[in-house]
């Protein structure tokens, strides 16, 4: 992450490579759409300040790659059931907390008395439930490719480790479904895309070859520093310039074609793909992550399933275009007003890396061009 | 004492509650106002005073470079400070769960003593309550304190204009890096511990070095992202900070890296921030320079007649954002 | 999505190392990335090393001015790329 040093080659490099992407974009009808697909790079982009240095003939859209923005409210309901039940801890990433179910959040339920603690590591939890053996310990296991694994791998060290009172309420989600549906629906309009680097870290490049396969979209692999974005906008806007689709990889110091191996087998031994619901995207045919039945007995729903009546009311919030990048944050008659990072309506608004939440914080509605 | 632990009866007025404060609290806070044992201290200011109160809870209650006994003395005593006031007095009262480790109280009112003599202020008056087993978690302390007005003092956010220097008395965010640290597994070189110390000896030489200063803040909870926008609001002004002037160790970097959080919101428990007027700046900064707890004290921003209660931040790159004040508590983040 | 950050692996004891990112240490499994050495540079994320990076990327750098002062570099040499 970007710590204000920033060398004096770096700042001119950046300068020119500003100047570049001017160059090969500046002279078409229509700004060129970029979409980042992750909510880091979302927030990496704005804390640098990028959208108002590049040239305005490049617009960029933020794309569905927030797995606390996309978990839907059901989730929360019922991980809050859970919470509610007799001598039960959760675990949970620091995100999840303000996170609005269909009537409460971890933060009200922590506020009223629930045993709800973060952690840094879905590992801390193995600890809380070693020193908690009379009581019930449940992770709760949202994130994408990246994640997963982490949290397949916590499952199996819970077994070798012979807990019996550890458990996953999973709702993992897979990025390359998430990015097919947003092309197969005409009304996005996406020139190219910025590709997760940390999801790719796992799935290596080749899951994202079917963007200029099957739908002639160029993709780059970015990395997280503000350079290395900007590098990676400035190979869109050659690839785009040239009328070129590939994969081009500008994160190779850490992403590799064939991604990490032994990262998705250990995510193919504990978990199986499903369809599952995106908050404000509906339902996407294999974008999920179940626990295969060897594992049900460390996986809450199987052990002890719950129903919980789903109880969201409609309203005005318009997060569901935003995902696709149809919309900008401001363009929702909520931005702002009824629904704040404080105060989230909308999935979007609710995690730091939410769009909305990124426009809102960081001025995105009002620095987007020039100063 | 019989005993090792606090029991509901030491809070209760009571002998044992005399024998507290006799065998544990006096040896260590002993003065001769204290040894007075009055419902009250009578206290004869020759100088115009400031009064202020504050809550003290932390956990964990010692970490490196202090505990909630430092804090609740330094944070008091700092309070007094900003308002351009010596700390003279301070009461302490201290809630205690039943079950507590008069050990550990030992501990904590021995920091009490070596941060209020570091700092020059006398504690006065005081109170002990116990509560029940999980009614409140080990030890809460409150202090409040009263500070002389130093001769030449103007500070206030009315007295600040746009055009004017923001000045910080040195790194960001030690203090919650160091505790964020400690609630999470991570291991920080000893170099880096809490930033809390009393600031009323620095102030004192900042005000005497030049008239110019506007306003002073102890950027606490909600770090310097919080002070910087609460000053904005009250003094309807913009503040443009730059990323690059902003004192950050690496370590506190690291922290924040791993954590997901940015150094602005980090609490600070003995760094100021100084709203200067420029022909002021070279001669507050060289005084501040002078003091150890100024060493590395720096220019970061300036206020403007931009968007009033406005924060924001030029970055590395030239780019400017919003720094918005922070939601609350800190936690770590995955994505 | 996933803030990770690279670390240097400081000792391993079976499958857990110390690693330090800016002076920080604490654990990191090694679970997801069992060929880690002492040394490596390697990207941590919720708890997890998950990739082994090169630190610097200097000579990457170099080339992107070299490009940008008008030396060649094609997209095509670019997409065979792997770190």
């Amino acid at each position: 992450m970007d710590r204000g040093a920033a060398t004096a080659d770096e700042k001119a490099l950046v300068k020119r490579l500003i100047e570049e992407i001017h160059r090969l974009l500046g002279k078409r009808e229509r700004p060129v759409r970029f979409m980042e697909v992750c909510g880091t790079h979302t927030v990496s982009i704005f804390r640098a300040g990028l959208r108002q240095l590049l040239p305005e003939a490049v617009e960029l859209v933020s794309g569905p790659g927030c797995p606390v923005c996309v978990t839907p409210a059901s989730y929360i309901d019922y991980a809050l059931a859970y919470a509610e039940e007799p001598d039960t801890i959760l675990t949970t990433f620091g995100d999840m907390m303000k996170v609005p179910g269909s009537a409460s959040s971890l933060a009200a339920a922590h506020a009223v008395g629930a045993d709800i603690r973060v952690v840094y590591s879905p590992l801390d939890s193995l600890a809380v439930a070693t020193e908690n053996p009379e009581k019930r310990v449940i992770f709760l296991a949202v994130g994408f490719e990246t994640t997963a694994p982490a949290e397949a791998a916590t499952v199996i060290a819970a077994k070798q480790q012979g807990l019996e009172n550890f458990f996953l309420l999973s709702a993992q989600k897979l990025v390359p479904p998430a990015i097919k549906m947003l092309l197969d629906d005409p009304e996005t309009q996406v020139d190219g895309f910025l590709l997760p680097g940390h999801v790719a870290v796992v799935t290596g490049t080749s899951a994202f070859e079917f963007l200029p396969r099957d739908y002639g979209r160029p993709g780059v692999v970015a990395g997280f520093e503000p350079l290395e974005l900007l590098r990676a906008i400035y190979r869109l806007a050659q690839m785009t310039a040239a009328g070129e689709a590939r994969i081009i990889n500008e994160y190779n110091r850490a992403v590799r074609s064939d991604g990490n191996p032994a990262a998705r087998k250990t995510m193919d031994t504990v978990y199986e793909t499903i369809d599952t619901e995106w908050r404000g995207l509906g339902k996407i045919p294999a974008s999920g992550l179940a626990m295969r039945t060897e594992w049900s007995s460390f996986d809450i729903a199987a052990v002890n399933p719950r129903t919980v009546s789903v109880t969201a009311k409609p309203t005005a919030c318009r997060c569901g275009e935003v995902l696709r990048g149809r919309v900008s944050p401001p363009d929702c008659p909520l931005f702002g007003r009824a629904c704040q990072p404080e105060h989230a309506v909308g999935p979007c608004m609710v995690s730091v890396e939410g769009v909305c939440a990124a426009w809102h914080k960081y001025g995105g509605s009002r620095f987007r061009y020039g100063q | 004492m019989d005993n090792n632990t606090i029991q509901l009866a030491h809070g209760a007025g009571g002998s044992r509650g005399a024998e507290l404060m006799r065998e544990v609290i006096l040896p260590v806070l002993d003065n001769p106002v204290l040894r007075q044992m009055h419902d009250g201290a009578v206290l004869s200011p020759r100088r115009p005073v400031a009064f202020t109160t504050d809550s003290y809870v932390v956990e964990p209650r010692f970490f490196p470079g202090g505990s909630i006994g430092r804090l609740a003395v330094c944070g008091t005593v700092n309070d007094l400070a900003m308002t351009g006031a010596t700390a003279r007095y301070l009461s302490l009262a201290l809630i205690l769960e039943e079950g507590f480790s008069i050990a550990e109280l030992r501990r904590v009112l021995k920091d009490v003593r070596e941060a209020a003599e570091e700092a020059g202020v006398e504690i006065v008056t005081g109170d002990t309550k116990v509560v029940g087993r999980g009614a409140a978690d080990g030890i809460y302390i409150n202090t409040a304190g009263i500070g002389e007005i130093i001769e030449g003092a103007a500070i206030s956010p009315v007295n600040i204009r746009p055009g004017m220097d923001i000045l910080v008395s040195g790194f960001l965010g030690d203090h919650a890096a160091t505790l964020l640290a400690a609630r999470h597994g991570m291991e920080l070189p000893e170099t880096i511990r809490s930033d809390a110390a009393p600031l009323a000896g620095l102030v004192r030489e900042m005000i005497a070095a030049a008239p110019g200063i506007a306003c002073l803040r102890d950027p606490t909870r909600g770090g310097a992202a919080a002070t910087l926008n609460e000053l904005a609001g009250q003094a309807r002004v913009g503040i443009l900070i730059d990323e690059e002037f902003l004192p950050v160790r690496p370590e506190v970097a690291g922290v924040c890296d791993l954590l997901g959080l940015d150094p602005l919101t980090l609490a600070n428990e003995g760094k100021l921030i100084a709203v200067v007027d420029p022909a002021a700046t070279e001669s507050v900064l060289s005084a501040m320079r002078a003091n150890p707890l100024g060493k590395e004290a720096c220019c970061i921003g300036r206020t403007t007649a931009g968007e009033p209660g406005e924060v924001t931040l030029r970055t590395a790159f030239g780019g400017i954002r919003i720094v918005e004040m922070p939601p609350g508590e800190l936690v770590p983040r995955i994505c | 999505m996933c803030l990770a950050v690279p670390a240097k692996v400081i000792e391993i004891h079976d499958e857990l190392a110390t690693v330090e990112v800016r002076g920080v240490r604490r654990p990191a499994s090694l679970m997801l990335l069992p060929e880690a050495k002492e040394g490596d540079y390697v990207l941590v994320h919720a708890g997890f090393a998950m990739q082994i990076v090169t630190p610097e990327d200097v000579s990457e750098m170099e080339a992107l001015w070299a490009e940008m002062n008008g030396a060649p570099r094609t997209v095509e040499s670019l997409e065979k790329r792997d770190g």
